[in-house]
């Protein structure tokens, strides 16, 4: 681990509350050790503005292991910055140079209102999931463990989609802002489950038509969401979304909510 | 302060079937009369929210992250512990039960940890019927793999992502809830006071953290599934957002804390590089079943590892712990670590790092599988320490991790305080004085999913309750003091930043209260602790308004209660005149440097009780009862 350090200069979207407006900000952020992450460069320039008396810049972090989803803003364009499959947590200063210029901006999408600088409401993403993104088993209900084997391929397929850490970066990064990257990778991992057969055909229905409820836009194939994915989601997942859909409003017995 | 475990009586092996049945049941028609207050969503408060609504209980459940899916919970990588005997390796409950109390050092209830041997099998079941991607062998049918602290195969495990992945299950039976309006769901609210009327909780007092209004909330009961106080050493493995603050300020209104000197020191973590550090990065225990730890058998060696031959290596689990080896406990392979550095024999810039080394394995394996196994750890490692593990050993060293100590609770979960229940991390119940691996996990849901559906009914079923509004004296007088708390910190308009004094503070216990401890250095913390807590509350800068979203205002209050929490820590540590699991008091070794328990004056549960605002906290004890294991010196030789 080398301990250099370089100069930046950051542009920071900075916005009380929500109905205040915003604006971008200017602030130095001097001798910053290569080997920080980029939220603990926040820390650091953060406690500088604390110490001047200048409100400290807000944003969402928790685990800063990249696995609980609570961070991310958009660097120079980028949901989670430049380097594939990291959240803003795991993004070290090593991949900036010294001199540059950091544009930062909350994730911009219609269903993500700010709540205070880089902080944005993503809680129409737990109202998809409370439509269905759920197998309806209470506990104490569930049969042996090993009572239905699943083909290998099938749970690591599973397992590829619940990866998804629900930080809502595919949004931020599609021109739609559509949330089908999410939305699917759920669907997807119950769909190659025998256990979530029994209501794919209604959980696809009702999770689409919250997805648009919440003001999410269309998927149009600009495959801008997997790139910007920092588990790594792959679009197949919306295809198969796309399958679970027709094959449920087409030959099953559900109803496509109101 | 009573201190009744209300162990039930009987064998081990019928007790918790026998209070089930004589707990008291609330009809069904009657639960929907009760409301019951959860805090915290991580796995056991998302998982005793959904299972309490699912009863058809009322429901309302807080947080203080933006989504219940976000709980620390999430962080856990490597696995669960279940007694399913899948791979025919003599595993049993009983063994489950028997590896977690001496895993512990002996220094957990008898009749608690066979209670969670005995559900351990029912999650696996629910968690697999809720669509939790686990491991599989290509027969379609659960994979399993070993961990610390056990010879037997029992982790379930899902890729490096099982508390992610099991945490996403509780949160996704919780969302149903919430749909099913069994659940009011209350997020970026923290708890800042509990509420007691007629000696029973019966309320919170939370702050909303977007507005900055204090509000008020009722309830029959309440449910702590507030977490760990790991971050009272600032680094630790824990997320940014944990803190003592809810678990402290129920103690403040009288519940008692147990073992709080019980803190897990993990050996496996990201070594610290630099002051402007944040946190600790954990490198899930799971690599040690194919890395080998080792380091240069010569003191002060400056040599690359690849430059050092296999002669001048030092294997040191495998040389002092021949069979368990590199499984050796976390309390012990931390130890061994420190010892190691101490000696002068660690690597690295700074020299407290030791190697992890999967050279042989890949040999043996081949990388594809090594790659299989912990593709995702890896990646992480290379991200943070931008060097290639496949090619180079990992540096590791032990940082802060898990809280073993936590609120007193009877085996009915239940603390000091009726009505206030306690779950997971936040109480101290089932890990004695060190965890296993694996094993919080099936804790927290055991205790979400299996035993306070059970045991809740029994009080609420048993108790008389009047009838309390919000707007009762307690919830006034409640509201007033944390309005009070909150413009005090913002006045003070010192010169430090709340960081700056929880960093101090993180300094002093890891250097005296640490992996190694001393009645001298536990004094000198306790003073030097005062000393920092009377500074922050002169010199402390909170910017900002109380009135909006205000994160350093958020963290002052939980760094306050920290500097407070952090002397009861270190009288604990200095009452137990012995050493055990992770409680290492130098005075008490063998002469191999192993811990010298004793178990004549200090088998027992360690509780304190505040007496007010700067008294020294008052002691109880709560002896533990041991019928069916004996008390062996714990080898793992």
């Amino acid at each position: 681990m080398s301990s250099n350090s370089i100069n930046l200069t950051l542009k920071v979207w900075r916005q009380p509350g929500q109905t205040a407006p915003g604006r971008l900000e200017t602030y130095p952020a001097e001798n910053i050790p290569t080997d920080a992450s980029f939220l603990e460069m926040l820390d650091i320039v953060n406690e500088r503005l604390t110490l001047k008396g200048i409100e400290p810049i807000a944003f969402d972090h928790d685990c800063r292991e990249g696995i609980c989803g609570m961070c991310g803003s958009v660097i120079n364009g980028r949901p989670h910055g430049p380097e594939k499959e990291t959240t803003l947590c795991q993004l070290h200063m090593r991949h900036f140079h010294n001199g540059d210029t950091l544009v930062i901006e909350p994730f911009r999408a219609r269903a993500y209102p700010v709540v205070k600088d880089l902080v944005v409401d993503r809680s129409a993403l737990d109202k998809i999931i409370a439509a269905g993104g759920f197998i309806s088993v209470n506990t104490g209900q569930a049969p042996e463990a090993n009572s239905l084997p699943v083909p290998k391929e099938n749970a690591d397929l599973a397992m590829d989609a619940a990866a998804c850490i629900g930080c809502g970066a595919c949004v931020a990064a599609c021109p739609n802002a559509a949330a089908m990257l999410f939305t699917s990778a759920k669907i997807s991992q119950f769909a190659l489950l025998p256990h979530g057969r029994p209501e794919a055909a209604k959980r696809a229905l009702a999770m689409v038509a919250q997805m648009d409820a919440q003001g999410f836009g269309n998927c149009t194939n600009h495959k801008e969401c997997e790139v910007e994915c920092p588990k790594g989601i792959s679009i197949s997942n919306i295809a198969r979304l796309n399958r679970e859909w027709l094959k449920a409003a087409l030959v099953s017995k559900e109803k496509i909510p109101a | 302060m009573q201190l009744d475990a209300k162990i039930p009586a009987g064998p081990l092996e019928t007790k918790w079937d026998k209070h089930r049945f004589d707990l008291k049941l609330v009809s069904p028609a009657n639960k929907r009369k009760f409301e019951i207050i959860v805090v915290g969503t991580g796995l056991a408060g998302g998982s005793a929210s959904a299972s309490l609504a699912e009863l058809g209980y009322n429901v309302k459940t807080f947080c203080i992250q933006d989504s219940p899916r976000r709980a620390h919970s999430i962080a856990a990588q490597g696995g669960i512990n279940a007694a399913k005997n899948y791979p025919n390796d003599s595993d049993s409950i009983w063994r489950l039960f028997y590896d977690t109390i001496k895993g512990g050092d002996f220094r957990a209830r008898e009749g608690n940890v066979y209670r969670l041997a005995q559900v351990s099998n029912l999650i696996i079941d629910h968690c697999v019927a809720q669509g939790i991607p686990f491991a599989r062998e290509y027969g379609g049918l659960l994979a399993n793999r070993s961990f610390g602290g056990a010879q037997v195969s029992r982790t379930f495990y899902a890729r490096g992502q099982t508390g992610q992945q099991l945490l996403l299950g509780a949160y996704s039976s919780l969302m149903r809830q919430v749909a099913a309006g069994r659940v009011t769901m209350f997020p970026r609210r923290e708890m800042l006071d509990l509420v007691l009327v007629d000696g029973q909780a019966r309320g919170i007092v939370v702050r909303n953290l977007i507005t900055g209004e204090i509000e008020r909330h009722t309830a029959h009961a309440v449910v702590l599934a507030t977490g760990g106080y790991g971050n009272v050493f600032f680094l630790s493995t824990n997320g940014m957002g944990c803190n003592v603050t809810a678990a402290y300020r129920a103690y403040k209104k009288g519940a008692g804390f147990a073992n709080p000197c019980f803190t897990q020191i993990h050996p496996t973590c990201i070594p610290v590089h630099g002051d402007y550090q944040s946190k600790l990065t954990l490198m899930s225990e799971s690599l040690r079943n194919d890395g080998r730890v080792w380091v240069p058998k010569k003191e002060g060696d400056q040599r690359p590892p690849e430059q050092i031959p296999e002669d001048e290596r030092d294997y040191y689990l495998e040389r002092i712990y021949p069979s368990f080896g590199n499984l050796a406990p976390r309390d012990i392979s931390s130890r061994a670590a420190k010892l190691m550095c101490d000696q002068g024999k660690g690597v690295g810039p700074t020299g407290r790092a030791v190697y992890l080394d999967f050279a042989d394995a890949i040999k043996r394996l081949g990388k594809a599988e090594i790659e299989a196994r912990y593709g995702n750890l890896f990646q992480m490692y290379e991200k943070i320490v931008a060097q290639d593990p496949y090619k180079t050993p990992m540096m590791i060293y032990p940082a802060s991790h898990y809280a073993m100590g936590g609120l007193w609770v009877d085996y009915n979960l239940m603390s000091t305080i009726p009505g206030l229940f306690v779950l997971g991390e936040a109480n101290f119940s089932d890990h004695g004085a060190n965890r296993l691996g694996a094993s919080a996990l099936m804790q927290g849901l055991a205790d979400g999913y299996f035993v306070i559906p059970n045991t809740i009914n029994g009080y609420l079923a048993g108790t008389r309750f009047a009838e309390v509004t919000d707007s009762h004296e307690a919830f006034k007088e409640s509201e007033a003091a944390v309005d009070a708390q909150v413009k005090r910190l913002l006045n003070i308009k010192g010169k430090r930043t709340v960081q700056d004094f929880h960093r101090e503070l993180g300094n002093i216990m890891w250097e005296y209260c640490g992996m190694g401890r001393t009645d001298e250095g536990l004094t000198k913390g306790r003073k030097l602790v005062a000393e920092v807590r009377a500074e922050f509350w002169e010199n402390v800068n909170v910017p900002g308004s109380h009135t909006d979203f205000n994160q350093s205002l958020e963290n002052a209050g939980r760094v306050a209660d920290f500097l407070e929490f952090a002397d009861v820590l270190l009288a604990d540590a200095l009452a137990r005149r012995e050493s055990c699991g992770c409680h290492f008091n130098e005075a008490f070794q063998t002469e191999d440097h192993e811990a010298l328990r004793d178990d004549e004056n200090m088998c027992h549960v360690a509780v304190w009780e505040y007496a007010g605002e700067g008294q020294e906290p008052i002691f109880h004890k709560e002896p533990l009862v041991f019928e069916n294991v004996k008390l062996v010196t714990r080898s793992y030789k």
